[in-house]
């Protein structure tokens, strides 16, 4: 897979398809890749990588990148394609300026997922099978890769690649998994159990605005809360209260346009379980209106923005369409 | 040198709490952090806190005065500095060298009474690292992770807690604990240091040369071209020291606050003409420079970063001092 990325990425840049491919490039380690944009074969063939370390979604990137002159080519794994589409859905980026390579991707690991098994002093990792042998400064460790995998991939909603140019494997299919099981546990809970659950985590938050400013929901050009005209601007939060108001104002704020990618919950330097936030919001969506999932399609109208005589009033009711 | 049962450490943490306020690193939902010592909170597995403890002299949101208007008088309340003892049990030797930057900002004249406060307060406990991250590159930085300073440096080794007092209040505090044993540290081996990839850093160049080379490098550009400009670098940073002062209005009253900035946000700086960082670019520059070379610069070549490796770990895109210093370095040659 790692081969025929950075081929199709070096031919790409060789056969003038493009002027520039934007993918991951190697770092220190073995896990912290960067996403960047490479402008000759050389450089690809030189930087370059598609190990199980790739987790950053790179769509985002596309609306400052399709804006400039030429085309881009763009690597994108199956979740990162949903994002690819929602954006274009809310004219964000300039299609005819991408040319959209989809990815297969066998499911992304984490070094969170590896220090959270115990191993400290990651230094090194080979792919054997389904297992990775990890070198670490106290010795090697064999790892099975499921239990590397990171927390979005465990849930992956999807392996379907949506409006690519290419496709580097085969193109996949929707998925069953059980990624509202959290949310259900916690619609479980009392109020006052769910309330000291979102307290403790969103407590930890110390507004570094990381989960904002990776989402390909959040393309604002200035945030509401970056406005000093706005009267919300907050760069601290001076009370508790808008420590949690700026969480649930940005998951309302993304509602039916969060393809639940995962990206804000990677990044969260403090670990905060963010994608729960969505994920609520998403299942009571598709409780009340219907199902919809974000960037899976260009036509269906998202139940934000659709309106029928027949739609539940969420404020005033309980039970859904279904009566559920 | 003091020492003290490990299976028992509770008992000493009981002990210090009975006569200061105790913080230790502990894990808050998951998440490293030092905290406020209560029976029964536990001392985090982990080599490190998320947030550094530079939190405890220069929290994220302090308040500097409280304003109340009515008609068209307005009375001020200046806040109270902070005047209880306390203790931090913990502090990691990379933490404990940022105390020495912070203090060479917040410290000179006109001195920042509300860290001066903080600082003259708190009895700094340090504890000698076995077992680093890979990240970690304090020993390229000339910190010895196994002699980590503060008012007291703790060593744990065969299940004791060694202590060893360094200033007079690290004296007066041992002092008052009657219960702690005699004894000598074992020797530890410390072979695994040795073994961290990023060991040999070397920042020395970034003095060498004058400071225009560095800010006009042509690798700006690449080097910052997917930086999010989140602050997660900068506030996980334990050197980092920059603030915004704030007013929280409420009717009649405003709460004048002051809480961390960072230089990779689109507003760090602003001026009535706008800003003079208009892209990410010249924000990230001043981030990397600002440790590598302009505090150096004015402080006697000490450098703004003491290889904690949180930034590493913490940027959503990896890019991080060591990417950026080994960069540019490669680049100036
Ligand atoms: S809110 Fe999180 S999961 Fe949803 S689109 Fe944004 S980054 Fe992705
Ligand atoms: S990434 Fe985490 S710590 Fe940063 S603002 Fe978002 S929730 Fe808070
Ligand atoms: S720049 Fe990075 S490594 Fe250096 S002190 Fe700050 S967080 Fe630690
Ligand atoms: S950087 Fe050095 S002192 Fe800090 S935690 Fe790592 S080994 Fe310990
Ligand atoms: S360098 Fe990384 S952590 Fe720092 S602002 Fe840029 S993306 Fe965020």
């Amino acid at each position: 897979m790692q081969r025929s990325v950075i081929e199709t990425a070096a031919s790409l840049l060789e056969t003038g398809v493009c002027t520039r491919v934007l993918g991951w490039k190697t770092g220190e380690f073995f896990y912290d890749v960067t996403p960047a944009v490479f402008t000759s074969a050389e450089e690809v063939r030189k930087d370059m990588v598609f190990t199980p370390f790739c987790g950053a979604n790179l769509s985002k990137y596309l609306i400052a990148e399709s804006r400039k002159e030429g085309k881009i080519a763009v690597f994108l794994k199956p979740c990162d394609t949903f994002s690819f589409v929602q954006l274009q859905k809310e004219h964000r980026i300039c299609r005819e300026n991408v040319y959209a390579v989809g990815v297969q991707c066998p499911g992304m690991s984490d070094p969170d997922a590896l220090k959270a098994l115990g191993l400290k002093g990651l230094t090194g990792c080979v792919q054997e099978g389904d297992t990775l042998r990890v070198d670490t400064l106290y010795g090697e460790k064999a790892v099975p890769l499921a239990d590397a995998l990171s927390l979005r991939c465990r849930g992956c909603k999807s392996k379907r690649l949506h409006d690519c140019d290419a496709i580097i494997g085969t193109q996949g299919k929707d998925l069953q998994t059980s990624r509202f099981a959290q949310v259900e546990a916690l619609e479980a809970m009392t109020a006052e159990e769910r309330f000291a659950f979102w307290r403790k985590e969103l407590s930890k938050c110390i507004r570094c605005n990381a989960c904002r400013n990776v989402c390909p929901a959040c393309s604002c050009e200035t945030c509401v809360f970056d406005n000093p005209d706005s009267g919300v601007q907050n760069k601290a939060a001076a009370s508790s209260f808008e420590e949690n108001l700026f969480h649930i104002i940005r998951a309302f704020h993304v509602a039916g346009r969060c393809t639940d990618c995962g990206e804000c919950t990677r990044v969260c330097p403090q670990h905060i379980p963010l994608h729960l936030l969505n994920r609520k919001l998403i299942k009571d969506m598709n409780t009340l209106y219907g199902v919809y999932q974000a960037g899976a399609d260009f036509e269906t109208k998202p139940p934000m923005l659709a309106f029928t005589l027949e739609d539940p009033e969420a404020s005033i009711i309980t039970q859904g369409r279904n009566g559920q | 040198m003091k020492t003290w049962n490990l299976s028992q450490l509770d008992d000493l943490f009981a002990a210090i709490a009975g006569r200061q306020t105790l913080y230790i690193p502990a894990d808050a939902a998951g998440q490293p952090a030092f905290t406020r010592w209560e029976p029964g909170l536990a001392m985090t597995r982990a080599l490190n806190t998320g947030r550094s403890a530079k939190d405890l002299f220069f929290p994220q949101v302090e308040n500097l005065a409280a304003f109340q208007i009515s008609g068209k008088t307005i009375s001020v309340s200046p806040a109270q500095s902070p005047e209880e003892d306390y203790v931090i049990f913990g502090v990691r030797a990379c933490d404990c060298r940022s105390f020495d930057i912070l203090d060479s900002v917040f410290l000179a004249e006109p001195a920042d009474t509300f860290y001066q406060a903080r600082r003259a307060h708190a009895t700094v406990i340090t504890l000698a690292c076995t077992e680093p991250e890979e990240t970690c590159f304090c020993t390229s930085l000339g910190i010895d992770p196994q002699a980590p300073g503060g008012d007291i440096s703790c060593w744990m080794a065969e299940g004791r807690l060694y202590l060893q007092a360094n200033t007079p209040k690290g004296e007066a505090l041992l002092a008052s604990l009657p219960d702690l044993g005699e004894g000598e540290k074992p020797e530890t081996n410390p072979s695994v240091f040795d073994k961290l990839p990023l060991k040999d850093l070397d920042f020395s160049v970034f003095q060498e040369k004058p400071l225009l080379d560095w800010f006009n490098s042509p690798l700006w550009e690449s080097l910052s071209q997917s930086c999010l400009g989140c602050g997660s670098c900068t506030f996980v940073c334990p050197t980092c020291q920059c603030y915004d002062v704030r007013d929280f209005e409420g009717g009649g009253t405003v709460r004048r606050f002051r809480c961390w900035d960072s230089c990779m946000y689109s507003d760090f700086t602003m001026m009535a003409h706008g800003t003079n960082r208009p892209t990410q670019k010249e924000r990230f520059r001043q981030r990397f420079l600002h440790k590598l070379v302009y505090h150096p610069n004015n402080h006697q070549g000490q450098i703004g970063c003491v290889g904690c490796g949180r930034c590493l770990q913490k940027c959503p895109i990896s890019m991080n001092i060591v990417k950026v210093a080994k960069a540019l370095k490669e680049g100036s040659v």
